[in-house]
């Protein structure tokens, strides 16, 4: 009876966990010998949305992904896709861009696309098919019969995504796929990556630059020293890491006065930052229970505002700070 | 299976397209054989220079009867003229040397005292040649001398030949030997020629998968065993592609060649041998011997010669390619893939000169047997045995050992090759192999 109930009440749980996540990684360990390169790290990866997995140098990314590509198996624990244990036939429905990217140098555009298409299970026909209407999209038909060797690095890298997407994977995992791009063409991929999710892909974005996480991700993890130490919806994560500090630009007579008042019920600190405006420049950090009408109103009776917006923590800041918090 | 074939499509297009092994498969027929024709022209243009010598017979026991003209030496008597003028006439003319052979007492001083002037040194074949010409005469002297009839010494000459049968019946002989040596030979030069090129072509295509980095999108793909498999039997089928090609050119040329040149093949085979041995040759050995070699090498069981030479190629290549490929995905650059390569190619040269120096001595004598037993050299050493009689259990262990060894062989590279071609920058030593070997996936 007792086991009944504890049977039933995981299946409530998991349930409609299966269901919103395409991808579930539980308790994951892998080491190389003695070295441990992922100790038990678990994440939920939501269906259709772009997942940001973060993290320094060496701290487990590329092993993480490597598993979830069945490079490598895991030690220990599980790797849920689509609510099915995954298995070789799953690498269909995986578009893998690595961080190490390359082509056969010798090859022909066309040929090779062909091939890597066929080696993730497509048709040599709906391949063609596909692969002409990718061409067509980022104007690249007359690469065909080139030679890879006979491109530049950003022409390769083009190359190299089409080839990642083309089987319409369920989830695209993309390692630093802005490296070796220049701005514009690293705003078509973003432009791309985000119309696939939308087009219901869900999509890995491995990282280390900060200001793309905040462009593109809806969810975060972050990895360090092969354990995962933060992750969530990035909002969340922001709001948790507010810093209730507003920045505060006030034109007003008697500067002394106002900062000091302003000090006797918040914490006040310099500021420094780039304004049209003369006059008085401050970090306010609310404190006490005082809300940020509350710093408000005390400004507009002091002065006119022309400056008042929150510090939001960016993602390179919390980055920064959780990872100094674990050492 | 459909992703092997893939793969192994790749793998052959790839190397049959490229440009340096278009031109080996077609340049190198036509180097070798080039070359071989025109060492044999030159030899011939060579030969065809008739060689002037001269003699001044001082002591008149030879003739012009002893220094019979032939198609390359022509000899003249001077004996009038005497040394020291012809030693001038030679030096100044168009003759290639003057013999002088003085007066002495007896022939035993003579055969010491005979002298032979050049302006160059002269050639081996030319002064056997002429040695034996007096020594034949000094020794029908001294027959004479002792009173023997040389018609009878003529007549005496027989030559034997001893048949040979082993205990089930079997009827062999030299000839069939000498077909061994040359069946068994061929076909253990070929598998080490196909091991070394084509074993180390396979390791160069991992090595340009790790450089240009594509590796890792083929592996989300498909299994690195999948791929290793299908590298090695993708270079097997343009190699054998290659050596097919080499075959049906090397026999056209051997059949429009000689219409060119206006010499037969049996000439040109014996082109290293200069006129003067093939003399000697034929004096020696009936031409018959040359027939008897052909109807051995149709006497051998050349069935079960092919069908055995399919299995030791297979399992010899396998093997040896299987253990290129994971040095392939060791190291980062084809210069450090030295130090790995040395243990591979030890066994395989160590096969080829124990298959040439003791197998075909005694093929069944201790050291043969051994070394077609080890899996590394089995290949060769047990092809190179075949054609002289194997028992058929000595195979089956053999070619047992060799299979059980190629599947670990493979196992051991596929878990090297998989932990190795993700692994950059750091040169691996034979510590770092044991480690990912026991790697677990």
């Amino acid at each position: 009876m007792c086991k009944f109930v504890i049977k039933l009440d995981q299946a409530i749980i998991k349930q409609p966990k299966s269901m919103s996540n395409l991808l579930e990684i539980n308790n994951v360990v892998k080491s190389y010998g003695d070295y441990t390169a992922l100790n038990n790290v678990s994440m939920h990866i939501p269906k259709g949305s772009v997942f940001g997995l973060l993290g320094p140098n060496g701290a487990g990314k590329t092993s993480l992904i490597r598993i979830i590509n069945q490079i490598t198996m895991p030690d220990s624990g599980e790797v849920i896709l689509d609510g099915e244990k995954l298995a070789p036939h799953h690498i269909e429905q995986i578009g893998y861009l690595p961080e190490e990217r390359g082509l056969y140098k010798s090859m022909k555009v066309g040929d090779q696309a062909l091939y890597l298409a066929q080696l993730k299970g497509m048709s040599k026909s709906e391949a063609k098919k596909r692969l002409k209407y990718w061409f067509e999209k980022f104007d690249i038909t007359a690469w065909w019969n080139k030679k890879i060797e006979e491109l530049s690095k950003g022409m390769a890298q083009k190359v190299q995504f089409i080839v990642t997407v083309l089987h319409q994977p369920k989830l695209l995992i993309f390692d630093e796929p802005f490296s070796g791009f220049d701005p514009i063409n690293a705003q078509l991929i973003a432009k791309e990556i985000l119309q696939l999710r939308d087009e219901g892909a869900t999509i890995i974005f491995s990282t280390h630059r900060m200001e793309s996480v905040e462009e593109m991700c809806d969810y975060i993890a972050l990895i360090n020293k092969s354990n995962k130490i933060l992750d969530g919806k990035l909002d969340d994560i922001k709001r948790q890491y507010r810093t209730n500090v507003f920045e505060v630009g006030l034109k007003t007579d008697s500067p002394e006065e106002v900062q000091q008042k302003l000090s006797q019920n918040f914490e006040v600190y310099p500021a420094d930052f780039k304004s049209l405006n003369e006059g008085l420049k401050l970090n306010v950090k609310l404190a006490g229970g005082n809300s940020a009408n509350d710093l408000l109103s005390f400004l507009t009776s002091s002065g006119q505002v022309n400056h008042f917006v929150e510090l939001v923590p960016s993602a390179n800041d919390i980055f920064i700070q959780s990872i100094n918090k674990t050492i | 299976m459909n992703k092997l074939k893939l793969i192994i499509q790749r793998e052959f297009i790839a190397k049959v397209k490229n440009k340096s092994f278009i031109i080996m498969t077609f340049l190198s027929p036509l180097l070798m054989v080039g070359m071989g024709a025109l060492v044999f022209f030159l030899t011939k243009k060579n030969k065809e220079k008739v060689k002037k010598i001269v003699f001044v017979d001082e002591s008149g026991i030879f003739s012009k009867d002893v220094f019979k003209d032939s198609k390359t030496l022509q000899f003249e008597d001077y004996t009038k003229l005497g040394i020291e003028e012809t030693k001038k006439k030679v030096e100044e003319g168009d003759y290639y040397g003057a013999l002088y052979i003085p007066k002495k007492d007896s022939l035993e001083i003579l055969a010491k005292s005979i002298e032979f002037y050049s302006k160059d040194s002269p050639g081996l074949t030319v002064m056997d040649n002429v040695e034996r010409k007096i020594d034949s005469r000094l020794r029908n002297l001294k027959l004479t001398d002792f009173g023997i009839d040389l018609a009878k010494i003529k007549a005496s000459k027989i030559s034997s030949d001893v048949k040979m049968y082993n205990f089930s019946g079997e009827e062999s002989s030299k000839a069939k030997n000498v077909a061994s040596i040359i069946a068994g030979g061929a076909a253990g030069y070929l598998l080490f020629m196909f091991v070394l090129i084509y074993g180390t072509s396979v390791m160069r295509s991992v090595i340009e998968e790790k450089t240009s980095r594509i590796i890792e999108v083929i592996v989300s793909s498909v299994k690195p065993f999948q791929l290793m498999l299908g590298k090695i039997i993708g270079n097997a089928s343009a190699g054998l592609l290659q050596f097919f090609i080499w075959g049906i050119i090397l026999f056209a040329l051997s059949m429009i060649l000689p219409a060119i040149f206006g010499v037969s093949i049996s000439e040109m085979q014996t082109a290293q041998v200069s006129a003067e041995q093939m003399e000697t040759i034929k004096q020696a050995a009936d031409m018959s011997k040359f027939e008897k070699i052909i109807q051995g090498v149709l006497d051998l069981p050349l069935l079960k010669m092919f069908i055995l030479f399919i299995f030791y190629f297979f399992g010899g290549y396998m093997l040896y390619s299987s253990l290129f490929a994971a040095i392939g995905a060791a190291v980062d650059n084809e210069t450090d893939s030295q130090q790995f390569m040395t243990p591979i190619m030890l066994p395989l040269i160590l096969g080829v000169y124990v298959g040439f120096f003791t197998v075909i001595n005694d093929p069944h004598g201790p050291i043969s047997v051994i070394f077609s037993y080890i899996p590394f050299t089995s290949p060769i050493v047990m092809l190179m045995r075949i054609p002289f009689g194997v028992a058929w259990w000595e195979i089956l262990i053999s070619l047992l050992i060799l299979i059980l060894t190629f599947i670990s062989a493979v196992w051991i590279a596929a878990k090297i090759y998989r932990v190795g071609f993700l692994m950059y920058g750091k040169k691996p030593n034979y510590k770092d192999l044991w480690k990912w070997i026991r790697y677990s996936s």
